[in-house]
This record gives C-alpha cells, sequence and structure tokens, in this order.
C-alpha cells in the first residue's frame, strides 16, 4: 500500500521530466536553427550591400541621409534663423563634412560595408529618394513597414489556405490511388511550372475583365467602406483572385507529391499490421500515415511557401495589392534605390522569419528532434 | 546508345510524354526557323526601329484570323504605295511646271469602319512646293473634297482625323463621327451605321512649280485586325516578339537549367566524395542559399548594373549552384559511394578528381536529365517575370516583354486580350511541354517512382 503511494508520485515526476527534457530539446534545437537563420540573414544582408554597392549606391544613400537630417537640423533651429541663407550653407556644408567624417565614409569599404550591414540589420534604410509614405514620411522604414500587413495578410491566409486545402485533397486522393481524380493532379501537374502572377493576368482576364464580378486588384474597394464589417467584406472579396491565383499555381505540385508520400508511407509494414489489428481506416490514417508524414510535408510546403514570397514583387504587382512587393517594384520603376535595398533586406528578414516559425512546427512534429537522436 | 533507344521506347509508353517532346521538338524547329528566316539584326530593327517602320499598321487591333469566328467581317489594312505602282499616275504639263494625279482605287467589303485613314507624303521639288488636293469618291458616286495642302519637302503626312475642317465638314454632311467613319457609312445612316461596300476611289491631284518634281503618296486605310499575331500600342507586329520570344526563351531556360543543375550535381559530388568538412561546409552554404530572396537580388542587379539577358542568365547560375538540388544528388552520391567499383577504382589509385568526374558524376546523369528539363520553365517563367517587372533585356524582344507592355498600357481593362493572351499561350505551353516531358523522364529513369 505504502510501496504504491510512493510509486505513483515517482512515476508522475519521471514524465515530468521526460517532459521537461522534450520541451529542452526542441528548446535547443530551435535555438540553433534561430541561431542559424541569423546568420543567413546576415550574410543575405551582406550580399545585399556588396551588390548594391558595387555602383556605391549604398554610399550615396547614407550621404543623403545625412544630408537630409542635418538640412532639417539647421533649418528648424531657432536659434540660427536670423542667419542668411548662405552663411546657412556654409554651416550645412561643414556639419556634413564633419558627420560623413564621424561616421568613417572616408574610410576602406571593408570597414564601410560592416557599417552599412549594421544599418540595414537595425533597418536603419535611410531615407527615400522620391517615394512617400502614406503619412508623407520619406523614412524607407516607415515606407516598407506600412506596406507589410497587406502582403503578410495576403501571403499568410494563401499559405495557410494552400496547406490545409493540400493536405485534404491529398489524403482523399491518397485513399483512391488510381482513379479519375487522381490521374487528373497527376496529369495536372506540370502546371504548377508557371508562377501565381501568371494565373493572376488570366484570372483577372476571366473574372474581372470578362465576367466583371470580381475587382481587379487593390486591397478595398475605392472609396474604402466606413464600417469595419464592409472594410473586412471588401478586403475579402479583394483577396479571392490573388489567393486564387497563388493556390492553382501550386496546388496540383503539391497535391501531387503529398499524395505519393502518403503512398509511400502507407505501404510500410506497420500499417499492415494496423490493418491486420482491426483498426479503422481513419484511425490508421491519422495515427501511422498521417503523423509520420507530416515532417516531410513541412519541409516540402517550406519550399512551396519560399518560392511565393520570392514571387512576391511581381504577384503583387499584377493584383495592385498595396504590399511590400509592388513597393520595390515602384522603387524599380523610380530608381529610388534606398527603398530598392531597403526592399530586399525585409524581404531577407520575411523569408528567415517565415522558415523559421516552420522550423518550429517541424520540431514539434517530427519525433526524432524530441528524443534528441 | 542502348540505353537511349530503351529510354525512347519507354517514353512511347507516356502519352504525356509524347506530347511534350512534340511541343519541345516544335519549339526547337520554330526557334532554328525563326533564328535564320528574322536574322538578329533585322529583327532588331522592326521591334525596335522607331515610327517609320512601322507606320503604315493599325494600333492595337488582334490578329487576322478572329474574323473567322465572327459573323461580321472586320476590315484587314489596305496600304496603297504609289511608289510600289498602286496608283494610277498621270502627269501633264502645266504652265512651267506640271499636274500630277495620282487615284486609288479599292474595293472595301468590310463590315466595320477602318480604324485610322493617313496619307503619307514623299516630295522633292526645286525652288516653290508643290499643292494638292485630295478628294473622296464613295461607291454610291458622291464626291468629298478631303483637304487641300502643300507638300513640303521630304516626308508629310496627312492624318484624316487630325483635321479640324475636315471634322467640321463630314459633321455639317453626316453628323458627329470621326472622317474613318464618315467617309464609309452609307447615306442616311440608321440607328447603327454599317459602312457602305464597295468600290472607293481617292484622287489626289496636285500642281507642281517645276518639271523636276517628284510626288509619292502611301494612303493607309487601316484595318481592324493585322496578321497573324495583331498588333501592339506602338503599331509594332507582335509576330516579331513572339517569334523571337521562343529562341530567347529556350536559350534563357535551357542555358539557366543546364548551367545549374551540372554545377550543382558537381559541387553535390565533391561533397560526398570529400566528406567532412568539405561536405558540411557545402551543406550550410546550400541552406543559406535556399533562402536568399533571388528576385529582389536579381532586381538590383538589373537596376544597377545591366539588364543584359546573359548578365542576368549569369548571375542566376551563380546563385544557383548552391541550389536545393543538392541534397537529392548527395543522398544518390552517398550510396554510389558505397558501391565496389568506386573501392576498386580507389584500390589501383584513381586520382579523387577522376573518381569524382569518371565514377561518381556519370552514374547520376540519369537522374540529371529528368532534373534539368523539369528546370527549364521556372527559368523561362523568371525571364519572364524580370521582363514583366520592366527588367527585360533593353534589345530583345521576349514574350515577357510583350505581357508587360500589354499590362501597363492597361491591356485587361482594355478588352485586348489578344495582347496578354498570346505571349501567354506561348509561356504556357512551352512551360507545359518541358514539365511534361520531365516528369514523365523523372518516372522513366527512376523507376521507384513509377510504382506510385
Amino acid at each position: 500500500m505504502s510501496e504504491q503511494a510512493v510509486a505513483i508520485p515517482r512515476k508522475k515526476v519521471q514524465s515530468a521530466s521526460f517532459l521537461q527534457s522534450t520541451f529542452a530539446r526542441i528548446l535547443r534545437y530551435t535555438l540553433i536553427r534561430g541561431v542559424t537563420l541569423f546568420i543567413t540573414v546576415i550574410i543575405g544582408v551582406y550580399l545585399t550591400v556588396l551588390v548594391a554597392n558595387m555602383g556605391g549606391y549604398v554610399d550615396q544613400i547614407r550621404k543623403g541621409d545625412i544630408r537630409e537630417t542635418i538640412t532639417i537640423q539647421v533649418m528648424n533651429n531657432p536659434a540660427l534663423r536670423n542667419l542668411g541663407p548662405d552663411a546657412k550653407r556654409q554651416l550645412i556644408e561643414e556639419k556634413i563634412r564633419l558627420e560623413e567624417h564621424r561616421l568613417g565614409l572616408d574610410q576602406p569599404f571593408l570597414i564601410r560595408s560592416f557599417r552599412f550591414l549594421e544599418n540595414a540589420l537595425t533597418l536603419r534604410l535611410g531615407f527615400a529618394q522620391l517615394m512617400n509614405s502614406n503619412s508623407g514620411s520619406r523614412q524607407v522604414k516607415l515606407i516598407l513597414l506600412e506596406r507589410l500587413p497587406a502582403t503578410l495578410l495576403l501571403f499568410g491566409i494563401a499559405d495557410i489556405f494552400l496547406f490545409f486545402l493540400s493536405l485534404f485533397l491529398a489524403l482523399i486522393l491518397s485513399r483512391q490511388y488510381g482513379s479519375f481524380w487522381d490521374r487528373l493532379f497527376v496529369v495536372l501537374s506540370p502546371t504548377s511550372s508557371a508562377p501565381g502572377w501568371f494565373y493572376g493576368i488570366f484570372l483577372i482576364l476571366i473574372f474581372a475583365g470578362w465576367l466583371r464580378i470580381l475587382p481587379f486588384g487593390d486591397l478595398v474597394d475605392a472609396p474604402a467602406p466606413q464600417s469595419r464589417l464592409l472594410y473586412a467584406l471588401s478586403v475579402g472579396k479583394h483577396l479571392i483572385l490573388p489567393i486564387m491565383a497563388l493556390t492553382v499555381s501550386s496546388i496540383f505540385l503539391s497535391v501531387y507529391s503529398w499524395r505519393t508520400f502518403f503512398l509511400i508511407y502507407s505501404s510500410e509494414d506497420y500499417v499492415e499490421l494496423a490493418k491486420a489489428k482491426g483498426l479503422s481506416g481513419r484511425a490508421i490514417e491519422r495515427r501511422y500515415i498521417l503523423r509520420p508524414t507530416l515532417p516531410t510535408i513541412v519541409t516540402n510546403f517550406l519550399l512551396t511557401v519560399i518560392s511565393l514570397w520570392t514571387g512576391a514583387p511581381i504577384f503583387e504587382t499584377v493584383f495592385n495589392w498595396p504590399g511590400l512587393g509592388r513597393a520595390l517594384y515602384q522603387a524599380v520603376g523610380l530608381f529610388d534605390v534606398p527603398v530598392i535595398v531597403g526592399s530586399t533586406v525585409i524581404f531577407a528578414y520575411l523569408l528567415a522569419i517565415t522558415v523559421f516559425l516552420l522550423d518550429i512546427i517541424y520540431a514539434i512534429l517530427d519525433p526524432r528532434v524530441r528524443v534528441g537522436a | 546508345m542502348q540505353t537511349v533507344k530503351d529510354a525512347l521506347r519507354e517514353i512511347r509508353r507516356y502519352p504525356s510524354a509524347i506530347v511534350g517532346l512534340l511541343i519541345v521538338l516544335m519549339l526547337v524547329v520554330l526557334s532554328i526557323y525563326v533564328v535564320i528566316a528574322i536574322p538578329y539584326r533585322e529583327a532588331i530593327t522592326l521591334w525596335r526601329g522607331g515610327e517609320g517602320t512601322w507606320r503604315s499598321l493599325p494600333r492595337t487591333v488582334p490578329p487576322a484570323w478572329i474574323n473567322t469566328f465572327r459573323s461580321q467581317k472586320l476590315p484587314e489594312t489596305i496600304d496603297l504605295d504609289s511608289r510600289k505602282g498602286a496608283a494610277e499616275r498621270q502627269e501633264a504639263p502645266l504652265g512651267e511646271g506640271k499636274s500630277v494625279t495620282l487615284l486609288y482605287t479599292f474595293d472595301y467589303q468590310a463590315d466595320d469602319f477602318p480604324r485610322e485613314i493617313n496619307i503619307f507624303f514623299e516630295t522633292s521639288y526645286k525652288e516653290r512646293a508643290p499643292f494638292a488636293s485630295i478628294t473622296w469618291y464613295t461607291p454610291d458616286g458622291r464626291e468629298i473634297a478631303i483637304a487641300d495642302l502643300a507638300l513640303q519637302a521630304g516626308s508629310t503626312s496627312y492624318r484624316f482625323a487630325q483635321d479640324d475642317k475636315l471634322l467640321r465638314r463630314i459633321r455639317r454632311q453626316v453628323g458627329d463621327v470621326p472622317p474613318e467613319v464618315g467617309l464609309f457609312v452609307a447615306p442616311n445612316p440608321p440607328e447603327n451605321p454599317r459602312p457602305l461596300k464597295g468600290t472607293y476611289r481617292v484622287k489626289i491631284q496636285a500642281t507642281a512649280f517645276d518639271p523636276e518634281t517628284q510626288i509619292d503618296a502611301e494612303l493607309v486605310v487601316y484595318g481592324k485586325v493585322h496578321g497573324i499575331a495583331g498588333t501592339d500600342h506602338l503599331r509594332r507586329d507582335l509576330k516579331i516578339a513572339l517569334l523571337w520570344g521562343a529562341p530567347v526563351a529556350l536559350a534563357f531556360g535551357l542555358l539557366a537549367a543546364a548551367g545549374t543543375t551540372i554545377t550543382t550535381m558537381i559541387i553535390a559530388a565533391i561533397g560526398v566524395w570529400f566528406s567532412g568538412v568539405v561536405d558540411n561546409l557545402i551543406q550550410r552554404i546550400t541552406e543559406i542559399v535556399l533562402m536568399l530572396p533571388l528576385l529582389p537580388i536579381l532586381i538590383m542587379v538589373g537596376t544597377f548594373y545591366s539588364r543584359s539577358i546573359w548578365v542576368i542568365l549569369g548571375v542566376t547560375i551563380l546563385l544557383s549552384i548552391f541550389g536545393s538540388g543538392i541534397k537529392t544528388y548527395r543522398a544518390v552520391f552517398m550510396q554510389i559511394r558505397e558501391s565496389p567499383y568506386v573501392e576498386a577504382a580507389q584500390a589501383y589509385g584513381a586520382s579523387d578528381w577522376r573518381i569524382i568526374f569518371r565514377y561518381l558524376v556519370p552514374r547520376i546523369v540519369p537522374m540529371l536529365i529528368p532534373n534539368l528539363v523539369t528546370l527549364i520553365p521556372s527559368y523561362v517563367f523568371l525571364e519572364a517575370s524580370l521582363a514583366v517587372l520592366g527588367l527585360g533585356d533593353p534589345q530583345l524582344p521576349t514574350w515577357g516583354k510583350v505581357i508587360q507592355d500589354a499590362v501597363a498600357n492597361g491591356a485587361p481593362y482594355k478588352a485586348l486580350y489578344y495582347w496578354v493572351l498570346e505571349p501567354s499561350a506561348l509561356l504556357m505551353i512551352t512551360g507545359l511541354g518541358f514539365a511534361m516531358l520531365g516528369f514523365s523522364l523523372d518516372r522513366i529513369f527512376n523507376p521507384r517512382l513509377r510504382e506510385m
């Protein structure tokens, strides 16, 4: 009696320490991945700096930044109000020279490049040459961050929708291997070689140009509805076509390859054993097929998400979506160098964060990470 | 040789492979034909030549074959040039100079009005500019005075729609319609006016003030359809860009795919063979490269340095050397490394590089070919993506640039569907062709997949 009483809490302690170590392993894995990804971001941004600087453009950004700041300082300084325009200009030039010296713009490139890197990593992206944020700011950081929600909304919803729809369809198809629908998806899988914007043009032509039932693009109707509900509905209506385009562009290949993963795992011996034990089809699917396939699927999905992200500049342009990608496109059109460099930096961050999030999910899903194999 | 034969025999069992192969072959034949029939220089001239090259083509009109599907036929362009003998010329001495009459006759049978009407004069004279008057004769015998004008030396053009006097005259006689409608419409027009069918004549009666005066004129009645591909906003024949797009797309896709797969494979082989630090380093670099924002970096290169298609190609290959393919190849090389014949090669003292290039790499070729073919469409579309972003090659006409022109000029909103659909269809066919072939080759060369 007393032995049992002692034994039960001991078991609990054991399982608690097991949980703890599992958690620690996942945490350690996540941490390592986080550090790796951060190093990746550093390298990506440094590469951006190198590419951008070969034309001396990064120097221009920083010099323009300094000029803008100092000019504003001098012009707004009440103590200097009575100074003549020539004297003011002289003062500005002198201050700029000192500031440039202080920031080491007269140093060799190798040293400067690391300063650029530091600035870019901390999102001190300088001032835009031509573009403005909606609030009228010239700061690249504000211009880009203001556009981020639209991009996150579109690609976030599209990614989640795509993941669950593909998973659902792949499961159904793996159940009816060789049926008409199964073969249809196999035949259609090559269509995924075309990117989302390409299908976007077709969908716009059909649903907006010809049938006139969905908008051509943009985030909301113009003028934007006042009430929150109507606003959300309007955004929802504008989301239909872009999400459709992204879905069409990658669903066939995803479903085809995921269904193949399912088929591979469903021919394993333990599945046969489970069948022999008389487990229901659903239970087998959930515990013995879906569960071991998920890590592979997450890895596969990661590649899809990366390719969707990378295509954002052109995809948003086609749909006139006021996001980060279109900012990059507009910047290219205006030759607004700071915005181009800034967008690339933000894209590097976004990619890394996406990969990191999926890595965490992977760590939770993959038993090998948890057990520490 | 035997493997090639076997592969061909296998291909016959896959309908999608046959379709894909046919598409690819057609594209290759088309590309070779285009490069020979329209040499590079000529294509550039036709695509970038300026107003003079395309002035006798209508602006943004669909291809001529859409008439097959229409009950009401759209007009085609009527281009009558007196230098090519398309006009009856009469010259008679008149005082110190001469009178020149150019009479153009054409048959109009379309159910719709033309798009516009222009006359381009080519004149040379000694001292005084000759004087010309233009008259229009309809099939039912009406006579409409168009304009009186002095012909300046060199090229001058008379655009019917820009002559205010003519516009006023037509408003008085027919109603508030542009000249290309007013001159063709049947008298007392019903609710929706139709052009009068029959033989029209245009007379240019010029008075020259010296006998050496040369007058030539080209009458262009612009249609609403043109050629097999239609025209764009600059009156350019889209046929040129659509045809030349094929060799450009194939060259870019093939070179980029070949460049990336081969380098990726060699690097994977090196990593597996030397293992340890080298392998680790290669794997870490792969993980980093996988996450680089490729398109934004290409956009930067295109904006800051060069938009030349070859520079972009080089950068693309450079950034894809450590591509995601490395992991797949690595897994296969790991197996090959353990095979007895590699061990034997090592035993007789083959060098590392000899083993890599003579023993490891050849074994992976069957896997490489489907990968390469499957990769081609993604690079074809990458080129198109850059072009649509406005970063296409500054000279070469490509499919992506046609799409960009179309989208930038509002083709989807103006219902100019042919403009977007033609290059898109070609891109789609090319992409599907290679993808279908690649997917089937993958199943043929890697039988493990075939069971699924």
